[in-house]
This record gives C-alpha cells, sequence and structure tokens, in this order.
C-alpha cells in the first residue's frame, strides 16, 4: 500500500509555518538568564514537531537542521544551557533560515545552501561552545563533550519484548544512527525462544552497534529518546580522538558530515555581520514568492459548525416549500393558509439565506495577528541595527479581518513601521536631551469602526516637520511655492512618488521609492490612508481598509438609463438641491456650501456620458460622498434601493476602468459597475480640463 | 492519387482543432476555431461602461461571470449595428498567462462550421493601412469563398480592449 504523501505536504507546510511563528514569538518572550521553563517548551515543542513532520516527509536537510536547533533547545529546557541574548539570536536567525527552508521546498525551488550550512556551522559552534564554558561548572559536560572527538561509539541496545507495542520501530532507530556515520550491527538472537512460544508481537532482539565518525553523544541519545525508558541502552566511547581530518574543528567537520550532500560548498566568510542587510532582503523576495501558493485557509471549528447549522435549516425550508409546492399542485388552487405559509417560508428561507451569507463572509476573516505577529521581532531586530530602545505596543490584535487583506496589508505595514522606527523616534540620547523617555514607543492597534477596520501605527519621536516638507515640495517641483496648504495637504506630500525626506539614505528606508506604493496598495484594497503629526511629539497614520474586498454595503442609483452602486461607506449624505445654493467657481466648476464647507459637484451624467438624464440642477439628487478626506457632491437622478452587493472583478476578463473598482449583478440578473470614489475623482478632473479649454 | 482522395483523407485526420465556426460581419465572412467558442446566444442589453470605445458594448452577466462584449461590427468598421433577433453574440475564451478570459462579440450571423487543416491556410495579404487586419492569422478558402481566420489569443492580449496582466508593483523597502 503506497500513499501518496503529498497530499499532506501543504497540511504539513502550513503547521510548519505556524510552529515557526510559534518558535518566532516565544524566543522573543525568552529573558536572557532567567527563561521561562513553559516558553522554552513551547518552542522546544514546536521544533520537535517540525523536525519530525520534515523527517517523514523527507525533507532530510530540514530535519538535519532542525535537529542542531532542537538540540540546542534540548539543553535550554534542562537547565544545562544558559539562555544568552547570543544564542537565543542566533535561535531567531536560525528560525529564519528554516522558514527560508521550508518556502523553498514548498514552492520546489532551490534551497540556498551556503546559508544553511553557514547556520548550521553557527548552531554547531554554539553547542560546542558549551563544552568549554561550563566545564567548571558541570563536570558531566566535559565528559560528553571530549570524546565527541572520539572516533567512534559501542552501543549496546537491548530493547524491552513489548518496545513494538508502545509503537517504536528498532529498524528506524537503526536507520536514523546509520545517517550519523558509519555503522556496525550486530544483532543478537540468543533471546530468541523455540517457534512455538514464540510471540509475533514481541521483540527478542538486543544489538551491539558501532557506530564510526564524529557523532555527538547528544545525537545518539536523541535518537533512542523515545525507547529509553523501554529498553537498556548503554553507550560507550571507543577508540582514539581525531582520527579523520585532524586540522578541521570539530563543529566544522559535524556539520559537513550531517549535510553530506553539500560537502563541497564553500565555506562562507560572512558571520552575523550580513545578516541585517541583505539576508533581510532576500527573506522578504522569498516570502513574495510563495504568497502564490498560499491559497488555502485554517478556519476555526466553530465556523464550520454553525455553517452546517445553516445549511440544515436552509435545506429544512426547502423541504417545506417543496411539500408546500406539491400539495397546491395537487390540489390545482391555493387558499389563504397556505398562500400564508407560503410567505412563511419564503420570509425563513430569506433569513436563511442572509445568515448562511454573512456566516461564510466569516470563514474568511482571520485575526489580524497573522499581520501583526511578525512586527516585534522586526522592531527588535531594527531597533537594535539602528542603535535605539524601542517599545512596541500591540493593540487589537484579535480584530478579524478578511484573508485578502490580511495577505496584502503586510508590506505596507511593514515599510509603515520601519519608517517609524527609522525617521520617526530619534536615537536615545536626542530624545533625553528633548526630555523625552530614553525609549521611544511604536504604537500599532486595529479595530472596527463602522464598516471598516481601523489600522494606526502611532509613534512618539521626532515628528514631521511641515516647513521641511514644504521646502522638499518646492525642491522636488511638487509645488510652486506659492500654494497655501492645509496641514493635511503637507503630510500627503510624503506619498507622492520620490519624496523622501530622509537625510541620508540608510539601508532601512528613505530612498523615496515606497510610500507613494504604500498609498496605491491601501487604495488597490478600497481603503485609505492619512497622516496626522506634530513635530516633536509624534506621528500617526491612520489606515481605514473595508472589512471585506468581497461583499459591499451598496447603494443602487440611477444615472439616465442606466445603474451604478455606490459603496454606503464613502456615502454621507444624501439632498435634494436648490439652484440657489450652487455657485460657480472658476467659470465651469461648480460647487454649493453644505454647511460650513464648499463642495465641488460632479454631474455624474456628463463624466459617464449617459443619455436621458436630466441635467437641471433643481430636479436631481446630491449624493454627498468622501474619499481620501475630500467631500464632492455627485449629481444623480434617483437613489433606488440599498442591498449587499457580491463584487465581481472587471479587470478578470476585461480591464481596469476608471471611475468603477468592479461590478456585480443585480436582482435581476443585469450587471450594474460599482463606482470608486477616489477614482470618480481623477475621472472628474481628468473630464473637466478639456472642457475648459474648449469652451475657451 | 486524385485530389478528391486526399481530401478524404484529409478529412478522417481533420481534428476539432481544425475546425472553424465562420459567422458574417456585414458583407464579410469570418472563421474562428471552434475550441475557441464557448457558447452563441441571442443578443440582450448590456450594462455599459463610461468612456470606453463604442465598440464596447459593455458587460454582461454570464452566470455570474461578468463577460466584456465587444460589437466586431463596429470595431471592423463594417455595416451598421443593429441589435435585433437574428444579432448574435459569440462568447469565446483563451488562455491567457494561464488564466481562463471570456469575452462576447456581436457579429450579424453565425453560418456553418468548416475545416481547414494549417496548409490550407494562406498568409493575409498585407493591405497596409486600407484595412484592419490585426487580428487576422490568415485566409482560407471553402468552396470558393475566401473565410478570415479571426485569432483570438491575440485580439484578448489586445491593449486597448483588455488588460494586460502585469505584475503589480511591489513595495520597494
Amino acid at each position: 500500500m503506497s500513499i501518496d504523501m503529498a497530499q499532506f505536504h501543504q497540511v504539513f507546510f502550513e503547521e510548519s509555518f505556524e510552529g515557526l511563528a510559534v518558535m518566532e514569538s516565544g524566543l522573543m518572550e525568552l529573558e536572557p538568564g532567567a527563561p521561562d521553563a513553559d516558553v522554552i517548551n513551547s518552542v522546544f515543542r514546536a521544533a520537535h514537531s517540525i523536525k519530525g513532520g520534515s523527517g517523514t516527509f523527507g525533507f532530510g536537510d530540514i530535519a538535519a537542521f532542525t535537529h542542531v536547533m532542537e538540540t540546542l533547545l534540548d539543553e535550554m529546557r534542562e537547565g544545562t544551557r544558559e539562555v544568552t541574548v547570543q544564542n537565543s539570536d542566533i535561535l531567531l536567525k536560525s528560525v529564519d533560515c528554516l522558514r527560508e527552508m521550508l518556502e523553498a521546498t514548498q514552492n520546489g525551488s532551490e534551497v540556498d545552501q551556503v546559508r544553511v550550512t553557514e547556520f548550521q556551522q553557527m548552531l554547531e559552534q554554539e553547542l560546542a561552545l558549551k563544552a568549554g564554558d561550563n566545564s567548571a561548572a558541570l563536570p558531566g559536560a566535559t565528559a560528553q563533550a571530549e570524546p565527541s572527538t572520539a572516533a567512534g561509539w559501542k552501543i549496546s541496545f537491548a530493547p524491552e519484548s513489548q518496545i513494538f507495542q508502545a509503537g517504536n520501530d528498532p529498524l528506524g532507530i537503526i536507520r536514523e544512527l546509520a545517517e550519523l556515520g558509519e555503522l556496525e550491527v550486530e544483532t543478537n538472537t540468543a533471546q530468541i525462544p523455540d517457534f512455538e512460544q514464540l510471540e509475533s508481537e514481541d521483540c527478542y532482539l538486543s544489538w551491539t552497534f558501532k557506530l564510526h565518525g564524529d557523532v555527538t553523544l547528544e545525537q545518539i541519545n536523541e535518537v533512542f529518546s523515545w525507547v529509553v525508558d523501554i529498553a537498556d541502552l548503554k553507550i560507550e566511547a571507543i577508540g582514539e580522538p581525531g582520527s579523520t581530518s585532524s586540522e578541521a574543528s570539530p563543529a566544522e567537520e559535524a556539520s559537513a558530515e550531517k549535510s553530506s550532500g553539500n560537502k563541497n560548498m564553500p565555506v562562507p566568510q560572512r558571520r552575523t555581520d550580513d545578516f541585517g542587510g541583505k539576508g533581510a532582503d532576500r527573506r522578504s523576495q522569498d516570502r513574495r514568492s510563495a504568497k502564490s501558493s498560499a491559497n488555502s485557509i485554517r478556519v476555526d471549528t466553530v465556523k464550520i459548525d454553525s455553517l452546517i447549522n445553516m445549511v440544515g435549516e436552509l435545506v429544512i425550508t426547502q423541504s417545506m416549500l417543496g411539500l408546500l409546492g406539491e400539495t397546491i399542485e395537487e390540489n390545482q388552487q391555493i387558499t389563504p393558509q397556505e398562500i400564508d405559509k407560503l410567505l412563511d417560508g419564503l420570509m425563513q428561507l430569506e433569513r436563511n439565506t442572509r445568515e448562511l451569507q454573512e456566516n461564510v463572509m466569516q470563514v474568511r476573516m482571520m485575526p489580524i495577528s497573522f499581520t501583526f505577529s511578525r512586527f516585534p521581532r522586526l522592531v527588535r531586530d531594527l531597533s537594535t541595527q539602528l542603535g535605539k530602545n524601542i517599545e512596541l505596543e500591540m493593540i487589537g490584535e484579535n480584530t478579524e479581518v478578511d484573508k485578502n487583506i490580511i495577505e496584502k496589508i503586510g508590506d505596507p505595514l511593514v515599510h509603515l513601521v520601519r519608517n517609524s522606527l527609522d525617521h520617526g523616534i530619534e536615537m536615545p540620547e536626542d530624545r533625553l536631551s528633548v526630555g523625552k523617555a530614553e525609549t521611544g514607543v511604536i504604537q500599532l492597534s486595529a479595530s472596527h469602526r463602522g464598516g471598516n477596520i481601523v489600522i494606526e501605527i502611532k509613534d512618539d519621536g521626532k515628528g514631521l516637520n511641515k516647513d521641511v516638507l514644504y521646502k522638499k515640495g518646492i525642491e522636488k517641483g511638487l509645488l510652486n511655492g506659492d500654494e497655501v496648504l492645509s496641514d493635511k495637504q503637507i503630510y500627503d506630500l510624503i506619498f507622492m512618488a520620490g519624496f523622501s525626506t530622509a537625510a541620508e539614505v540608510t539601508d532601512v528606508s528613505g530612498r523615496g521609492v515606497g510610500m507613494d506604493v504604500v498609498r496605491r496598495n491601501i487604495q488597490e484594497l478600497g481603503g485609505s490612508v492619512e497622516i496626522d503629526s506634530e513635530l516633536g511629539v509624534g506621528t500617526k497614520i491612520t489606515i481605514r481598509l473595508p472589512l471585506t474586498l468581497a461583499i459591499l454595503d451598496g447603494q443602487t442609483i440611477r444615472v439616465g438609463d442606466e445603474q451604478y452602486i455606490v459603496p454606503i461607506t464613502s456615502i454621507v449624505e444624501s439632498m435634494q438641491i436648490k439652484s440657489d445654493m450652487v455657485s460657480m467657481v472658476g467659470g465651469s466648476g461648480e460647487t454649493f456650501k453644505l454647511r460650513e464647507e464648499y463642495v465641488p459637484i460632479i454631474r455624474l451624467h456628463r463624466i459617464f456620458g449617459a443619455t436621458n438624464n436630466n441635467d437641471e440642477l433643481k430636479d436631481g439628487l446630491l449624493v454627498v460622498v468622501e474619499s481620501d478626506g475630500d467631500r464632492v457632491g455627485m449629481l444623480i437622478d434617483e437613489l433606488l434601493g440599498q442591498q449587499q452587493v457580491v463584487i465581481k472583478s472587471l479587470e478578470h476578463n476585461y480591464k481596469r476602468t476608471e471611475g468603477f473598482s468592479g461590478a456585480t449583478i443585480l436582482g435581476d440578473g443585469t450587471v450594474a459597475l460599482i463606482l470608486d470614489m477616489p477614482g470618480i475623482l481623477r475621472l472628474n478632473k481628468s473630464m473637466s480640463k478639456p472642457s475648459h479649454i474648449r469652451a475657451a | 492519387m486524385t485530389v478528391e482522395n486526399e481530401s478524404l483523407i484529409a478529412d478522417e485526420t481533420i481534428s476539432r482543432a481544425d475546425q472553424y465556426l465562420t459567422y458574417k460581419v456585414g458583407a464579410e465572412e469570418y472563421g474562428v476555431k471552434i475550441l475557441s467558442v464557448r457558447e452563441i446566444r441571442g443578443w440582450e442589453p448590456v450594462a455599459r461602461i463610461p468612456n470606453t470605445p463604442t465598440y464596447i458594448k459593455g458587460v454582461l452577466n454570464l452566470r455570474g461571470t461578468v463577460v466584456p462584449v465587444v460589437d466586431m461590427r463596429m470595431r471592423m468598421n463594417v455595416s451598421e449595428p443593429k441589435y435585433d433577433s437574428t444579432t448574435v453574440l459569440v462568447v469565446l475564451r483563451a488562455e491567457i498567462h494561464g488564466a481562463e478570459r471570456v469575452a462576447g462579440i456581436v457579429v450579424d450571423s453565425v453560418s456553418d462550421v468548416m475545416n481547414a487543416r494549417s496548409n490550407e491556410i494562406r498568409k493575409t495579404p498585407d493591405f497596409g493601412e486600407n484595412a484592419d487586419t490585426e487580428f487576422i492569422t490568415g485566409l482560407a478558402e471553402v468552396d470558393g469563398k475566401m473565410i478570415m481566420l479571426f485569432d483570438v489569443d491575440s485580439f484578448m492580449l489586445h491593449a486597448d480592449i483588455f488588460d494586460a496582466p502585469e505584475n503589480l508593483e511591489q513595495i520597494a523597502s
């Protein structure tokens, strides 16, 4: 019987990535010197299951790599090794390396062997280091470390007869041993009874192994870790030390032995100094390429159960209606009671459908902590690199957001947090000199507000300098120098392409590409981004995103003969307009006064080129909408119904069309386009310009 | 060997890949690979997309998918478009960069299914600026009539009608 293991790969990768996240957050929590045993245990368990899984699925290099990490963690767990900043750092970097290996394996691409070997060596060096460090305190360690350079080991292994019942297979152990080095096996068959007395499920064999090569005692103990309680195990060192190549250090040799496939790989010269820069870049690239394959979703069983319940109700309603239909057909007439029953049934059907729809949407929702979880690490690494003291606060990590948004908001957020770290928070000495606490605080929060999710990135750094921004704007040719801009407009300059205020370009940020892309990406998700800042006090960036990308609360409007959908979230209010409320600006621009604000009017008929419209202001309806903080009034003919609409992509079969974010299918089966407010504003601008020229 | 024999053999070896659905746009007759045809429908009103060329009629709901409709009669500058009960919508499909793309074309009528092996297809002569031949892969002759073979792939890839799938710009660090 052969099982196609490939079908489980996806699950393995998902679990492994979750395990990596657990390891990462655990390692971040570990306090040097006084580690929490529970945390170490959880990190150890995660590493152990990754190792187990990768071994099972035949990803030998991942298993081997994790094994070394696990050994280190095991020593921490048992208290024979102290948790230091250095070794938890190495472990964290190894987690990254492991993630790269997993991603490469998942994508079927080449694993960066140089890097893997490099980390494996670092880990092994760390492991070897222990012997010298702790030899005085732990006499046992010397004994362990000393023979690790021995030529080999003699192991006698006599399992108890019921070893099979515990699910252990000596053959597997022997195979694992054989992977460690050259293995001589001597099987002792003396215990095998006569055939009549032989119990087929008992083990009567015992073995004596001779294992040659540079194998540490830990590695051997690891192999036997499952059976140590139910077997008689003796391990002795044999032979003289340093039998193979004497010039290589034990750690290097061990790594060469373990990653036997890459013996010929050049030993990389770079060490820790390079990880922040190049390593991080490569990591982010890898993450991008992996995105395409991550298309499954893990759903809480509670959500699934409630879906099943609802489908059950739906089926009941359906059969009730079916029965009613049959009765009516038989009688060839319908009684008033049956009409009532029919209406009841239809009402129930409607409710069921709506609930089902809401709950199906819930399946796509994930807590934003999936995105937030990478930031503690990012902040830690970057603040060390930049020499700043920064504390990260996270609020509302359990806020649920659509999976698509979770996937796409990660990169923009990373960019914004990096900016806060790099440009926002000052150096500790600068902070002290202006009377702030030495440690800067970055606050990352998520919350639901109305139909939106709001993500805020707040820092207590130096804030944005409006004068500098304004000057920079002139320098870059974005401003003429005679404009009077509101604070918001000045801050908005940051989102222009090619705009960077950093005095010098650093590795982290400041190249002037990015903020424009950040804003564009957020807008593509149907969201908006806003900056608020006070010089010397800090900066707050607010991102507003729709809860989901698949469904939207829409207001159906009529323009001429055509129907369109306006997202309800962007509607501020609707009103009847009288012509005396309108004043002309610059000849052709119309505005009206909405309380204290002058709001430009967009005549949708004109920019849509609709026919059969009524162009008279006094008969029209004005829908006031907000986009990116700007308010405009759209002149339409009629407000039709409000409904939830399923968003269908227009680009899938056609192309992106300015002014429309997508299409939907109305109750009567026809298609209606969904207006995209920022697009409508742009469309209006580009339309009104030529007409102005034409008029002149 | 006679000509008759040859065509007999050809008929046996002909595959669906060599079959073309022929349709009329004005007086011109076109053929489109039958494997690219998803379905043939009667004309029904579509939702107009503002600010697009007039030959893009709009979008249609094809069982839940939003499908653009191009009026070939207007695109090819032939015949005054009339929309009545005989107007036909041919729904075409093509694989563009690994994803299926669907679009409808409006034609005057569909006529027949014909066979044309690749060696029977002649190159499109260069008409210069006078004729719009950008979606024509070649010419085939059936019963003395010339049929222009319509290239669905290049039609769907055409930049001013359809979106060229491009990688969204990644955020630079």
